[in-house]
């Protein structure tokens, strides 16, 4: 039977790289999914979470729960916000049983992209080519809160003239961290210098996150510094659009 | 000590231009963390072991009057006394009685965390009492009247050439001539200074890593042995500790004992693991006179049956700040008080208020890993955001973010509105930013601007382009 996947395109995506939701969609679809795209998604309340605003993550979580629960899987371009709703949504709801078992069984649908591909789909390889050396850089929620580290790899290694080396620090934190980049830059400043010189350690000329977030800091960072590597969401790579559009902050 | 923590901002940031801290900080990020994985990989069944330890630990704070009760009552049988302090001054109180009790001009002190949240030290000498710290890096930060930057390496901050400095500039009788730019010369410096002090003095206080409530013991491990000069050459011990580190039998301590070295330095076990019960008995051949057992609650059972009891698990092994790249990056100092890393981001506002310590729960990008290392499987970056979430009830974060906050959350539970406002938005970013792909300077988000670009938005938002997209292909 088909697989209906619900797209959870992100705030982030939906706003700066529309085109990572389109690689996604067409992931998916390769995959034999089929995909829809419910119309009544913003963001899915995680800088209300992390910044201890407790009522409005759950409105947004209700939000959310009732756009997606109609479909087999929910599937997010995204660690960070496939990871708020499969670990944190239930913790939203402890005190209303209702809502909890609702957030249960969408939290059990939900899933990042590419392990989705990998883990639930199966795929084990793409139809793809990028002439590159990149590195991988793994994001926090997607590594910690969802076990997302192989399954990117194994999928960029069947990508065609794509040459793959590992980032030393591949797992250490980026400096993003939502909110926390704007509140403490001096600390996020340090961490993302650091992670763009393990990047520009590495030799390779492109980096790739599954993560828009991450992206943007590490794309800023490199940019300020006049470096020229590229940043890049792992599923545009995947889906063969790479080439379609400039690297992420490249001049257009 | 008085707390800088309000001063969060200003300290990282004097911490960050530290070039010998930052130095210092550079070999720390990956020895500790290089040594841990290194251990945990030599023993295949860590993972259960952490779930073990998390088990014992939940256990006695699910039953917490009942073992320390019942180790009161074999601390008595064993010939000491314990010595209940609600707060940090009773504490420092008690101390002081047993030390004028003895007639004691000089204290031998073991490295306790504990001993550093009362300020034992500043009120020993208040008291005409002189406290000798034994520990090399408490002796160093000692010297220099600094707080520790770690929880078991107080002086991590420094190079061997600040220590040299230090111990020339301190102990009169140093030949100039001698050299110090070995830890090895440093150590057999600081042997040399220390030794006659152990002999000297009255008392010997010592913290605990454990307390066992089926013998009445405590458990301290160091790989100096300067804690068992320091327990057992004075007339008097005190075991300066605090309630939660109260476990049921020495099978459960040396279950938790086999977490603590591999998550701290990554040895198997501490070079000592000592075990004190009771004062000298007849026969013995050494030991102290008294044993007194002070017993700190300082707000801990407090914390009993609230969404931050799970970090009385706590350990104190300072795997989660030897693994925290918020730490790595400023060191303990910039947190402002005793507890620094996820471990005091969680505790300190407990123990000095949101008020005073508010920013060291928002000052963590939730990135987990500190979790994922921590022996006892507490989890901190949950309890972070609890307390994000009393101060954001407690109206104790900035009006301007609040209001912001929920401006954008108002505007996110409708999802049409949102759509026309992103959809502006992404245009004018794409149009403004679009040629050279990224923005300079961000008038309304400089604390991003000032140290990154912003990439340019592409133009249109996905949700505009999918629903052109529909229009032109209608579902199947």
């Amino acid at each position: 039977m088909t697989r209906r996947v619900a797209l959870f395109v992100t705030c982030l995506v939906d706003l700066f790289r529309p085109v990572v939701g389109f690689a996604a969609i067409a992931l998916l679809e390769r995959a034999g999914c089929t995909v829809a795209v419910p119309r009544a998604q913003t963001c899915c309340g995680q800088p209300a979470y992390n910044s201890g605003d407790r009522p409005d993550a759950k409105a947004l979580a209700l939000q959310v729960i009732a756009a997606f629960e109609d479909y087999d899987y929910v599937v997010a371009p995204s660690g960070s916000c496939a990871g708020m709703i499969r670990v944190h949504y239930p913790e939203l709801f402890t005190d209303d049983a209702a809502a909890l078992e609702r957030a249960r069984r969408l939290a059990a649908r939900t899933y990042e992209l590419v392990s989705f591909l990998v883990d639930v789909c199966g795929v084990e390889a793409v139809e793809a080519r990028w002439g590159r050396r990149a590195t991988y850089h793994d994001a926090c929620s997607g590594l910690r809160e969802l076990g997302v580290k192989r399954q990117p790899r194994a999928l960029l290694d069947s990508v065609a003239g794509l040459q793959m080396t590992e980032l030393p620090g591949a797992e250490t934190c980026c400096g993003f961290g939502g909110t926390f980049c704007v509140k403490y830059p001096a600390i996020s400043d340090k961490m993302v210098s650091d992670k763009v010189a393990d990047i520009a350690a590495t030799d390779a000329d492109a980096v790739l996150a599954g993560d828009l977030g991450c992206l943007l800091n590490i794309a800023g960072k490199l940019s300020r510094l006049g470096c020229a590597i590229e940043a890049r969401h792992v599923a545009e790579v995947l889906a063969g659009m790479a080439d379609e559009i400039p690297a992420i902050g490249a001049p257009g | 000590m008085q707390p800088t923590s309000h001063l969060f901002r200003e300290n990282s940031r004097a911490e960050l231009a530290n070039g010998t801290l930052q130095a210092a900080l550079g070999m720390a990020k990956t020895g500790f963390p290089l040594r841990r994985q290194a251990a945990v990989a030599r023993l295949p069944e860590f993972e259960a072991l952490r779930e073990a330890g998390r088990a014992i630990k939940d256990h006695v704070l699910d039953n917490l009057d009942f073992y320390l009760e019942r180790y009161e009552r074999h601390v008595v049988a064993a010939g000491g006394q314990v010595h209940w302090a609600r707060t940090a001054e009773e504490a420092r109180d008690r101390i002081v009685e047993i030390c004028r009790s003895v007639g004691a001009k000089t204290v031998a002190k073991g490295k306790s965390m504990v001993a550093e949240e009362i300020a034992l030290n500043d009120h020993l000498e208040k008291n005409g009492i002189a406290p000798i710290e034994t520990d090399l890096g408490e002796y160093i930060i000692q010297l220099r009247h600094e707080p520790p930057s770690h929880i078991i390496a107080p002086a991590m901050h420094l190079l061997k050439g600040q220590v040299a400095d230090t111990f020339r500039a301190a102990h009169r009788d140093l030949d100039p001539a001698r050299p110090l730019d070995e830890p090895r010369t440093l150590c057999d410096e600081a042997r040399e200074v220390l030794r006659p002090r152990f002999l000297a003095a009255d008392v010997g206080i010592t913290g605990a890593n454990f307390l066992v409530a089926e013998t009445g013991s405590g458990i301290i491990v160091t790989n100096e042995g300067n804690g068992d000069l320091t327990q057992t050459l004075p007339r008097v011990h005190i075991v300066m500790t605090s309630i939660e580190k109260v476990v049921p039998t020495l099978e459960d301590a040396a279950t938790l004992l086999r977490l603590l070295a591999r998550s701290a330095t990554g040895q198997e076990f501490s070079s000592y693991t000592t075990i004190s019960t009771g004062p000298r008995r007849p026969g013995d051949r050494d030991g102290p006179e008294q044993y007194h057992v002070v017993l700190l609650d300082n707000g801990r059972s407090a914390m009993l049956g609230t969404e931050f009891q799970d970090m009385l698990r706590c350990i104190r092994c300072s795997a989660c700040m030897n693994h925290c790249p918020v730490y790595a990056a400023i060191g303990g100092h910039a947190y402002g008080w005793v507890y620094p890393g996820p471990m005091g981001a969680v505790l300190t506002p407990t123990l000095i208020g949101l008020a005073e310590a508010g920013h060291l729960p928002n000052a963590s990008t939730f990135c987990g890993r500190c979790e994922s290392v921590c022996p006892v499987k507490i989890p901190l970056p949950k309890m972070m955001r609890h307390w994000r979430e009393r101060e954001f009830a407690q109206r104790l974060s900035p009006p301007v973010y609040r209001g912001g906050l929920r401006l954008w959350g108002w505007v996110a539970r409708r999802p049409a509105l949102y759509r026309a406002m992103t959809g502006i938005t992404a245009r004018a970013m794409g149009l403004v930013g679009g040629r050279r792909g990224r923005f300079r300077s961000l008038p309304l988000a400089s604390g991003w601007s000032l140290v990154r670009d912003m990439p340019a938005p592409q133009g249109r938002t996905f949700h505009s382009l999918w629903a052109e997209r529909q229009k032109r292909r209608p579902a199947p």
